[in-house]
């Protein structure tokens, strides 16, 4: 076989032996993950990876983040996007790839040149390595940040209390993306559900400052142009207090101590409201 | 209002570059009132003082630090909080000091209601930055 490489040895043996070689790898790291993914699949996944590595050691240059290493970086990649969806750890990861060390060990060590080439071989794995634990990180942050954002969803939750009622229960701050997600579930529900009162409870809400009164403010403006009456609710005495101090004003808005009370203010008031419509017909 | 600096020798610390770092600062402010045995009330109001002053030092000022300590004096017991900021400053203290005056779009009312929330307010601005310090006492 012709060959570029700088470790031609290497080369060699990793063709020669690539069965043993594959296998004893994917015991080593089949192992270390203990059974969480099979063996049949690590097989094709390292397969893969070892014709790539030794494609691009055939090719020449050892380093790890050129030209020829570039499908081996692609593969690595994947592997740990996958393995971090999977919920394997960062270090199981890497160990992945860094196991190929032990499995080549006692072979190339056996002479000085067969080491020497070893060493140069150990240290690229490495790098490799470090490159597994780079793209876990960077996909666990993605999935924490989409994450973040599907308990933005859930814990702005919009419930139909009554008929014709709906319920903003708030639970933590209220900044300006939170906002925009009660705003938009809050007029959506409304019109979903046919309903004409909405009562936002703040029970949940620990600090009330002037940007959350001036999001709470914007989203009962909002329901009042859907023609929605709107109370807010759950204002405990120290919040209450601390409004006033800061100068605040609900201007028109009502505002109930608790939700029950709110939601038997607004029922009446539906009951009025249908009343009059009775009226109205005869 | 006397100088508390000397307090700050044990203080806590927070960053603030972003508006998470609002509710962290927050957070450790709650923390010592509750400590100094501060009422609900209090703690509240504190509290809030202390997020419309960082939200203030983040949004006009470019992020900055607080720092905060508890005071304990013969009789009572208190938390002192310092916002500092390198920021433009506020050319005009008293106007911004009024009642719904914003440069922005808020309701103009943070740093006069932060002022009445607690019990000692000062602040100094200039064109290196604006550092406010509060302190409100247990009761
Ligand atoms: N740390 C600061 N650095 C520079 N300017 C500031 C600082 N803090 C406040 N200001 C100025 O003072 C004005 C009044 O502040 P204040 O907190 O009372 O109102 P606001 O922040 O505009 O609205 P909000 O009611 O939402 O707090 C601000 O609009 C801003 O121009
Ligand atoms: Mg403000």
């Amino acid at each position: 076989m012709t060959t570029d490489s700088k470790l031609p040895l290497l080369v060699e043996t990793l063709t020669a032996q690539r069965d043993a070689f594959l296998s004893q790898w994917t015991r080593t790291v089949g192992e270390d993950l203990q059974g969480r993914l099979s063996l049949a699949e690590l097989g094709r996944e390292l397969g893969e990876l070892y014709e790539s590595i030794l494609r691009a050691l055939t090719g020449g240059d050892l380093d790890s983040h050129g030209e020829n290493f570039a499908e081996t970086r692609s593969l690595l990649i994947e592997l740990s996007r996958n393995r971090a969806r999977q919920g394997f750890t960062p270090t199981e990861t890497a160990r992945s790839v860094f196991s190929l060390k032990e499995v080549l060990e006692p072979t190339l060590t056996s002479d000085e040149k067969g080491a020497q080439q070893y060493l140069q071989f150990a240290r690229l794995l490495d790098d490799l390595g470090l490159l597994t634990t780079e793209a876990y990180v960077r996909t666990r942050e993605e999935i924490i940040s989409a994450q973040a954002e599907q308990l933005l969803e859930l814990s702005t939750p919009v419930v139909k209390l009554w008929d014709g009622v709906v319920g903003v229960p708030l639970v933590g701050t209220l900044d300006s993306a939170r906002t925009q997600v009660v705003m938009e579930k809050l007029l959506q529900t409304l019109v979903d559900s046919d309903s004409t009162h909405a009562i936002i409870d703040i029970t949940g809400v620990p600090t009330v400052d002037t940007q959350v009164a001036q999001h709470l403010l914007k989203t009962v403006v909002a329901a009042r142009m859907m023609g929605a009456q709107c109370t807010i609710s759950g204002i405990r005495p120290q919040i209450a207090q601390t409004i006033v101090a800061l100068g605040i004003e609900f201007g028109d808005i009502p505002t109930n101590a608790s939700l029950s009370d709110a939601l038997r203010q607004a029922l009446k008031e539906v009951a009025e409201d249908a009343t009059e419509e009775i009226r109205g017909l005869l | 209002m006397r100088d508390y600096g000397a307090a700050l020798a044990s203080a806590d610390t927070v960053s603030v570059a972003d508006s998470s770092d609002v509710v962290s600062a927050r957070q450790m402010v709650r923390t010592l009132a509750q400590r100094s045995g501060m009422s609900l009330v209090h703690q509240t109001k504190l509290v809030t003082a202390a997020s419309e002053l960082g939200r203030n030092m983040l949004v006009y000022g470019g992020g900055g630090v607080v720092r905060a300590a508890t005071i304990t004096e013969a009789e009572r017991c208190g938390v002192y909080v310092e916002f500092e900021d390198r920021g433009p400053g506020i050319a005009d203290i008293e106007l911004a000091l009024t009642d719904g005056w914003t440069s922005g779009s808020g309701m103009g009312l943070g740093l006069s209601g932060a002022k009445r929330l607690v019990d000692e307010f000062d602040i100094s601005s200039g064109p290196d930055g604006t550092t406010v310090r509060i302190l409100k006492w247990g009761r």
